[in-house]
């Protein structure tokens, strides 16, 4: 067993244990913790995969930003441990457990037909050069340079749409609605008037 | 080498463990969480492919997939705001409504 190995093992322990953390917390910021503590042990993989630049940025983007704001909208919200009692649907809670085991048995019998190493085909780059800097830049603004554009527009929209969405409403919006909705049971007040 | 397969099956597990806590939580930001699971596991076969491949494509997928979540996680959570102020919970099971 080669030291990558062991690393492995380690590092996709830890990303199981820490989802199943995410899924049976009853507190959204515990769900949170533990997967930031998935996500670092993703790039720790990425890292074994030689994707030296996806790792780092799964940690600057996806734990740097994105928990970052799923974590401040938490204490934004200011939310107490609800219970996660399902109301509504109860059947889903008695689907999972077979739904998870079905997929599983699923997806493990495909991939026990795969029985290929991760040494790279040939004709592949090499190792460690594959997921350098310049490789993925060479790739991104050559080939791929609309996807990445249309990725840059999505993100503007993306700002644009949540500061509209998140926003308080003016005051003087809420009055209008105030007045038209108060209008609007006038009329069908003297309309069952009438009616009568 | 680690195998390929160790790898999918990996992939495989925190994909499905994603699934099965879209199904049991019911606080919509925990929901949300499970969401970014799935994606991770997604992104974690995408870069053990291109690894064997010796092709960065896969790769540059993955990075457009981090985009997308990126914008996705704004939105949401601006939603997931717009919705505790319209409705003081943040239970799946009592926004069910399109009009309060």
């Amino acid at each position: 067993m080669e030291f990558v190995h062991i690393l492995f093992l380690g590092f996709a322990a830890l990303a199981v244990v820490a989802a199943f953390n995410v899924i049976l917390q009853r507190n959204p910021i515990y769900s949170a913790i533990g997967l930031i503590v998935v996500l670092c042990s993703l790039a720790a993989l990425f890292l074994t995969l030689s994707a030296q630049f996806i790792a780092a940025m799964q940690i600057i983007v996806y734990t740097g930003a994105i928990m970052v704001l799923f974590v401040f909208v938490i204490m934004l919200l200011n939310v107490r441990e609800e219970e996660t009692r399902i109301d509504k649907q109860k059947y889903l809670k008695w689907l999972a457990a077979p739904l998870f085991l079905a997929l599983l048995a699923e997806v493990m019998a495909v991939v026990r037909h795969v029985n290929l190493t991760t040494q790279p085909l040939a004709g592949a780059t090499n190792g460690a050069e594959l997921g350098a800097v310049e490789n993925i830049a060479q790739g991104m603004f050559t080939s791929y340079v609309i996807p990445f554009e249309a990725a840059s527009v999505l993100i503007l929209m993306a700002i644009v749409g949540s500061m509209l969405l998140a926003r308080r409403e003016k005051k003087e919006d809420v009055e209008r609605i105030e007045k038209a909705l108060t209008r609007q049971q006038e009329e069908e007040k003297y309309e069952e008037e009438v009616a009568a | 080498m680690v195998p390929l397969s160790w790898y999918l099956a990996l992939s495989a597990v925190l994909f499905t463990i994603g699934v099965i806590g879209v199904l049991i939580q019911r606080n919509v930001i925990s929901l949300f969480m499970c969401v970014e699971l799935m994606l991770n596991a997604v992104n974690l076969s995408l870069i053990a492919f291109s690894r064997l491949h010796g092709d960065v494509k896969g790769q540059l997928f993955v990075f457009i997939v981090m985009a997308v979540a990126a914008a996705e996680a704004a939105v949401g959570l601006a939603i997931i705001i717009a919705l505790f102020r319209s409705r003081e919970t943040l239970n799946v099971d009592e926004a069910d409504l399109l009009k309060l």
